[in-house]
């Protein structure tokens, strides 16, 4: 199978179609199971009481926060080497829900920083590293709207995507290389998970319900950008549009 | 299972406020963001619709 023929917008756009709604149903069963272990299954915690279970929301957020941000500087990176438009698009179509979970771990972070540490909010370098993250996926949006010449959008953002990357690394280790309120790594690959059996699998489930999660909501908007772009003939024959309403329900 | 009754679980043993709004908030975001992309979809489609039409932006805007 020759995969490059769908680096062209027109021929990834049905295939992108086909996909969105195998990874949307096995996202939401793995939410129903992730969400079923982690507040039916997973015990209590010894110390933080029922409050640790914010962790089933809060860590998958933010490694996607982060891993989006990498596949998206990825994108723009081999858009910026190939000038392949459809990277670009894809690019710009990762950084709205790398925002969004970036936002949800802050939040669900000062939901969990309040009763156990007893505050919203601490200027600690994982927090700061990761609000800084935010302003970075804000960037990346904000300087290609301001930018009118697509191409010119593209390459700018791509850039900006691109250096911002350190920043990754940065949150990550903020917690060994720094003197953090924020707790370490509970699970590491080099150490193993602290956790429960139970909690662990919960957050992993929660994890890769997010993940797929994700690709379907990016390959969603892919399409929209794909055909806002280019205004274009219609790739899917007539008669498939209601079908394809219809799979989107 | 530790819940010994529905208002229990929803209590969660005094950290409801924190637990609940973190979930709710993330369903929330989550949900807004599947609408949004519908409803851009479907603009998308319109004007798609409507370029084939022939009244293409070009020439209007």
């Amino acid at each position: 199978m020759n995969w490059s023929k769908y680096s062209a917008p027109q021929a990834f756009y049905p295939l992108a179609g086909q996909l969105i709604p195998w990874f949307a149903i096995v996202a939401v069963a793995l939410m129903g199971v992730g969400l079923y272990m982690g507040f039916f299954v997973a015990p209590t915690d010894f110390q933080q009481g029922e409050s640790y279970r914010i962790i089933f929301v809060h860590v998958p957020a933010a490694w996607m926060s982060m891993f989006l941000y990498v596949v998206m500087a990825i994108w723009a990176g081999v858009g910026m080497g190939l000038n392949a438009r459809l990277s670009f698009m894809m690019a710009q179509a990762i950084a709205p829900t790398g925002a969004m979970f970036t936002f949800l771990a802050l939040l669900t972070g000062a939901m969990w920083g309040k009763p156990t540490w007893g505050a919203w909010w601490v200027w600690d370098a994982r927090l700061t590293s990761e609000l800084i993250l935010l302003f970075q996926y804000a960037g990346v949006m904000l300087l290609r709207t301001s930018i009118d010449d697509m191409r010119r959008a593209d390459r700018s953002s791509a850039v900006f995507a691109l250096v911002g990357v350190v920043n990754v690394p940065i949150i990550y280790f903020s917690v060994q290389w720094w003197n953090t309120l924020h707790q370490g790594a509970s699970v590491s690959m080099s150490t193993g998970s602290k956790m429960a059996a139970t909690m662990l699998m919960a957050m992993l489930i929660m994890t890769v319900a997010f993940w797929l999660y994700s690709i379907a909501v990016v390959l969603a908007r892919v399409r929209c950008i794909v055909v806002e772009r280019d205004s274009l003939p219609v790739w899917d024959e007539k008669p498939a549009v209601s079908q394809e309403v219809a799979e989107v329900r | 299972m530790q819940w010994g009754s529905a208002s229990e679980f929803f209590a969660m043993g005094g950290y409801g406020l924190y637990v609940w709004t973190s979930f709710i908030a993330t369903a929330l975001c989550m949900g807004w963001e599947v609408l949004a992309l519908w409803r851009r979809r479907a603009a998308a489609r319109a004007e798609q619709r409507a370029g084939l039409l022939g009244d293409t932006d070009e020439t209007t805007a």
